[in-house]
């Protein structure tokens, strides 16, 4: 009997998540064992025509890391959804937008700007790239940067959902036995549309530091504070964490480590915006009445859609958006 | 008519009501009937109807009938505030057999049909408004009452007429009652009053029985001289701390003979009972028929307790009564109910700078002359200058000093009226002399309230409407010298005035008192942004409070007379005896709730309840909502991080389900 | 835009002053812009940032959140956090590009049906000056949604 086949694939995305899977050590040699690896640019040669000439719903699994940033993403995704019986959104881009999705808060041509005609451009002959160039040789094609950056599920319909900038290793280590055990008939899929490889709270359940009543009367970003009380909460020093909002399954490693939750996890089950629960949090703790005294508090935020979105925007409810200023870099 | 359901949400039926022509005069109920059911069939609307009074117990019954014999899920009724009718339809349903928790009204009266005037517009909205109910209540959960039981002990707050009167209401009743003063005796400002208009009984007269009745009756625990610091719990189970303040007498031992007042060497000016007119001992009881008997010492006045001798007081006292060792003291009570009447301060006259009050010494306020002219009062009676002996010629009243006017109290302080034209007899009564009254309007719509301003016009009182500007004693003439001059727009006769008298009387108007926002946030009423305690409802629950279990009674909700105080404390009273009765208390099933699962424990929530309702539980790291205290405002369901905590009744889906209906139309157009 | 635009504004009450102070003003027949549609929430404590969010992505032109009067918090001071939350919200929109405007805050007891009235017209014409935000639309018709003018700021 033949192996069942597993994909991978890279959108936009970073690249750091398919080193997570790499991370899994010898649990790797578990997947070459299990599946046949139909689909892998990473890791096996092998064209997007292959993929096509498998019949509908030949792989098994395939984990999509990246989001949707251009139209050869859109056409994988598609493309891939067709041939998959499962399809994971793998990692923070695809389920939520991630670092890239930051660039929702630029209209498509700021961003041409920055990257082509600005002064850290060298850029003598002021090329902008168009998607399609006549060149000597014929005409070249690019693909198109689609108006957004968009999640996974914004584009095809996904069958489960694993967060994560990257996802934590041992967690990757997990999902792979519960789709083994699966495949041997000792375990059955959760529901589709679950959240796998994560906790069932936030990163504060994981936390080791020590939690109280919390009353914020400033906000200091890290580096001020010299050093943190390594046992405490590091909110109620001040320090905007995000930890009360990300869904826990990363064993809360950056607190652990004496550095803010910036919330790589996403929102925690049901919750709609991520930024919205982070905002409302903070926002409810601060120890001010008065607006002045309110505003000179959050003036210790001077990010705040970096704070509440860096990786939740492309899924956020407003999903886009664009600062009152455009970079000048001239 | 009906349309199927092509999903598989509930079954909803939609109720628009004409409220007769109250709604349909401004909105197209048939438009909006219509539009419900073609278009929110597909949000599961299996029925749509209109009707003349969806209120009427016929439009109930058709609700009824639709429940039963169309298997309906939830119910939407487009009609009145919830405030008005929630109940009724909530009890149709349930009625019918279905949880009363599923039945949603949408305010398409007073948020629609009251307040647009363009029919086609007014139908959008209330479109809207019904998808934004219909989307909301296919996310309703059923609930179940919570009943909790009543405690039969009540607090009475204010041992004023109308204090007195709650309590004995529900003292004769047979509940026992703590009635909390936080002066030495009860009586409030009646006790300080001469006569009382129009009747002219004498205050003392009809006051100090009831008075002496509270003091002695078995199912009343006076407090005073003691004030309630820190209120906890709910209806029926509140538990109150009051501070005893030292009386620095034993009332155990003292028998009220006085003697110890006699003997206490100082005087100092009476600034409370008096206002200011007379002198009391350091030692002493405000008035004669103080009820309880027992005198207080003013420790910072006292010789003893400034300078560490004197004790005349403790050398007299035939039953060694005075214990200097006194000190404050608190007591926490159990009780079920709460009846707030803290009364009234007055306004301070000075603040009208140019009535002179504080600088002439002939202007006179209200409470002045009411001590005044009291038997008992520092001038036994007699109706004098400042001099202390002679008698007024001419006096002038003025009206609204400090009420009816933008720059003080926009209010109006419906006494001020009557007492002016009771001072104008009392005045002719006992001096003859020639009295002026300064009105802006006269205002005497009680019972027997105008016939006496006919008596007082009869008896020769001179009416000159007009707001004063000033009073003053820069002379112009001869005629004016020596005298006030009271500087009017006589606007009957139109024309400028000087009118010179001896004796000004200021009608000063009744203000909240100066802790009215510390006494409703300590028992979690509504105060409006001038200070008077806000009613449940103005007309229909003038007694209730937003918050269960607590009342309020007398002029704490704003200015009254005598006879609306005492009617607001037997109501009051009867509001919680109703209470009482019933032994237990249905509360709505608004609450929070924390899934022990999601709950992460970082305390974000912790400290947001001003009910104390949330516990953290140190051994399992999570926090969970004490629904007995939970109030159901919701602000730890918005504030948690981690989504774990829900809100029955305003639950995230219901109210995000409403923004999606109340935006249907936007969202149809841009499909 | 054209001056025929009718802006869509979802409002949020709290039950014990500020509904009660709609009430009032459907009582007395006060007549007030029929753009506001209103939600009612037990205290301005329950407003979740996100039903501002979910207001404006689907469609609205603009959040009016009405509470009790500071002090005045049926629930003694859960106001206050409407306040903190609104304040912080505001400086959210603004870096997504939506005016802070778009977003306000009005205090108003179960007495003043009048102000009610007066704030809603107010805001209306606020809303209506700075014109439709349409995210719902922007969003569907894939063109990025951009509200404020976008300035030049020299780096």
């Amino acid at each position: 009997m033949s192996k069942p086949k597993f994909a991978m694939y890279w959108s936009g995305s970073c690249g750091g998540c398919e080193i997570a899977v790499l991370n899994i050590h010898e649990k790797i040699l578990d997947v070459d064992a299990h599946f046949e690896v139909a689909f892998w640019p990473v890791a096996v040669d092998a064209k997007a025509k292959d993929v096509e000439a498998l019949p509908d719903g030949d792989i098994l699994l395939t984990l999509w890391n990246g989001s949707i940033r251009n139209e050869e993403n859109e056409h994988m995704a598609h493309l891939l959804r067709r041939k998959s019986q499962l399809l994971v959104a793998f990692g923070s881009c695809a389920t939520e937008g991630c670092i890239p999705a930051l660039a929702n808060l630029s209209p498509l041509r700021e961003i041409f700007e920055t990257a082509y005609h600005t002064i850290s451009t060298d850029n003598p002959q002021s090329i902008h790239p168009q998607p399609r160039t006549a060149v000597p040789e014929g005409e070249l094609t690019i693909p198109a940067l689609k108006d957004r950056v968009y999640t996974l599920a914004q584009v095809v319909d996904v069958d489960y959902y694993m967060p994560g900038c990257p996802p934590e290793s041992h967690q990757i280590a997990a999902v792979i036995d519960l789709v083994i055990q699966v495949l041997e008939g000792k375990a059955q899929l959760p529901p589709k549309g679950s959240v796998i490889g994560t906790g069932n709270s936030t990163v504060c359940d994981e936390c080791p530091r020590q939690r109280n009543v919390k009353t914020i009367k400033a906000f200091h970003r890290i580096q001020e504070i010299a050093p943190p009380d390594p046992q405490l909460c590091l909110l109620e020093q001040g320090i905007p964490c995000n930890g009360p909002a990300t869904r826990s399954g990363c064993d809360a490693r950056c607190p652990r480590a004496g550095a803010q939750c910036i919330g790589c996890y996403g929102p925690a089950e049901g919750v709609l915006d991520y930024g919205a629960r982070l905002m409302t949090a903070f926002a409810s703790v601060i120890d001010a009445t008065e607006p002045q005294e309110i505003e000179r508090i959050l003036d210790g935020i001077p990010d705040p859609v970096g704070q509440f979105y860096r990786f939740n925007l492309a899924d956020s409810l407003l999903k886009a958006g664009a600062p009152a200023f455009k970079s000048n870099h001239r | 008519m009906s349309a199927e359901s092509t999903s598989n949400k509930p079954r909803i039926g939609v109720y628009i009501c004409h409220c007769g022509t109250n709604i349909s005069h401004t909105v197209d109920v048939e438009k909006v009937r219509e539009w419900a059911e073609t278009m929110l069939g597909a949000e599961g609307v299996v029925i749509a109807r209109d009707y003349k009074f969806m209120c009427s117990s016929l439009g109930q019954e058709l609700i009824e009938k639709d429940i039963k014999e169309l298997g309906l899920e939830r119910v939407v009724v487009a009609a009145c505030s919830p405030h008005l009718h929630e109940m009724t339809f909530r009890g149709a349903s349930k009625r019918a057999g279905l949880n009363p928790y599923l039945t949603e009204l949408a305010s398409i009266r007073e948020q629609v049909s009251w307040v647009h005037t363009d029919k086609a517009v007014a139908t959008e909205k209330a479109k809207a408004v019904v998808a934004g109910a219909v989307e909301r209540v296919v996310r309703n959960e059923p609930l179940q009452e919570i009943r909790v039981p009543i405690h039969p002990d009540t607090l009475v707050v204010g041992g004023g007429i109308a204090g007195i009167q709650a309590a004995l209401e529900i003292a004769n009743a047979g509940f026992k009652v703590y009635l909390v003063e936080r002066e030495p005796s009860i009586g409030g400002h009646m006790a300080q009053f001469d006569k009382t208009f129009p009747t002219l009984d004498c205050a003392a007269c009809i006051l100090t029985p009831r008075m002496f009745e509270a003091g002695n009756h078995p199912n009343i625990e006076l407090l005073t001289w003691s004030e309630v610091t820190h209120v906890a719990g709910y209806v029926g189970n509140f538990t109150v701390t009051i501070k005893k303040k030292p009386r620095y007498v034993n009332t155990d031992l003292c028998t009220g003979c006085g003697i110890c007042v006699e003997k206490c060497p100082k005087k100092v000016v009476d600034d409370v009972y008096e206002a200011g007119l007379g002198y009391r001992k350091v030692v002493y009881t405000p008035f004669a028929q103080a009820v309880p008997k027992y005198p207080v010492i003013d420790a910072p006045n006292c010789t003893y307790f400034q300078k560490g001798t004197c004790k005349a007081c403790e050398k007299f006292c035939p039953t060694n009564a005075i214990d200097f060792t006194q000190k404050e003291e608190y007591v926490t009570l159990q009780v079920g109910n709460i009846i707030l009447a803290t009364g009234y301060d007055l306004f301070d006259a000075r603040r009208v700078s140019n009535y002179g009050y504080g600088r002439l010494a002939n202007v006179f306020t209200s409470i002045e002359f009411e001590r005044m002219s009291n038997a008992a009062g520092p001038t036994a009676g007699n109706i004098v200058l400042r001099d202390g002996k002679t008698q007024p010629k001419t006096v002038g009243i003025i009206h609204c000093v400090g009420s009816r006017d933008k720059n003080y109290n926009n209010y109006c302080s419906s006494i001020c009226c009557m007492q002016s034209l009771k001072f104008a007899h009392l005045v002719r009564e006992r001096t003859g002399a020639t009295v002026y009254e300064f009105y802006i309007d006269m205002r005497t719509p009680m019972k027997a309230y105008d016939e006496f301003y006919q008596r007082v016009l009869e008896e020769g009182t001179l009416f000159v409407r007009g707001k004063v500007a000033q009073v003053t004693n820069a002379a112009r003439n001869e005629r004016e010298e020596g005298k006030l001059i009271i500087q009017v727009e006589d606007t009957l006769a139109g024309k400028q005035r000087r009118i010179p008298v001896d004796m000004v009387i200021l009608s000063i108007g009744m203000k909240p008192r100066r802790d009215s926002k510390e006494i409703s946030h300590l028992f979690g009423v509504g105060c409006s942004s001038d200070g008077w305690f806000i009613e449940k409802h103005p007309k229909l629950d003038p007694v209730s409070t937003m918050t269960e279990g607590v009342m309020i009674a007398g002029c704490a909700t704003g200015p009254k007379d005598i006879p609306a105080s005492v009617a607001q404390g037997a109501a009051a009273a009867a509001r919680v005896l109703n209470k009482i009765m019933q032994k237990e208390v249905v509360l709505e099933p608004i609450k929070a709730s924390i899934d022990q699962e999601k709950c992460s424990g970082c305390r974000i929530c912790n400290g947001l309840c001003p009910f104390n309702a949330i516990l953290f539980h140190e051994n399992r790291m999570v926090s969970e909502v004490n629904p007995a205290l939970c109030q159901g405002c919701g602000t730890c369901v918005a504030a948690c991080p981690a989504g774990a905590i829900s809100g029955s009744g305003f639950s995230n889906e219901q109210i995000l389900a409403q923004i999606d209906g109340l935006l249907m139309d936007l969202n149809l157009a841009a499909a | 835009m054209s001056a025929s635009f009718e802006p869509v504004i979802i409002g949020f009450t709290c039950n014990w002053c500020s509904y009660r102070a709609a009430d009032l003003a459907g009582t007395a027949r006060i007549k007030y812009a029929p753009n506001v549609r209103l939600i009612r929430l037990m205290c301005s404590g329950r407003l979740d940032p996100t039903f501002v969010m979910k207001a404006l992505a689907d469609g609205a032109d603009g959040v009016l959140i009405t509470g009790c009067h500071p002090g005045e918090c049926h629930y003694i001071e859960q106001n206050y956090k409407a306040l903190r939350r609104y304040l912080l919200l505001r400086r959210v929109l603004k870096g997504m590009g939506i005016a802070p405007e778009r977003v306000k805050l009005v205090w108003a007891s179960a007495a003043e049906g009048m102000k009610l009235a007066q704030e809603i017209n107010t805001f209306v014409e606020e809303i209506r000056a700075l014109g439709p935000l349409g995210w719902n639309k922007k969003l569907a018709g894939r063109e990025h949604p951009v509200d404020m003018p976008l300035e030049e700021v020299a780096v």
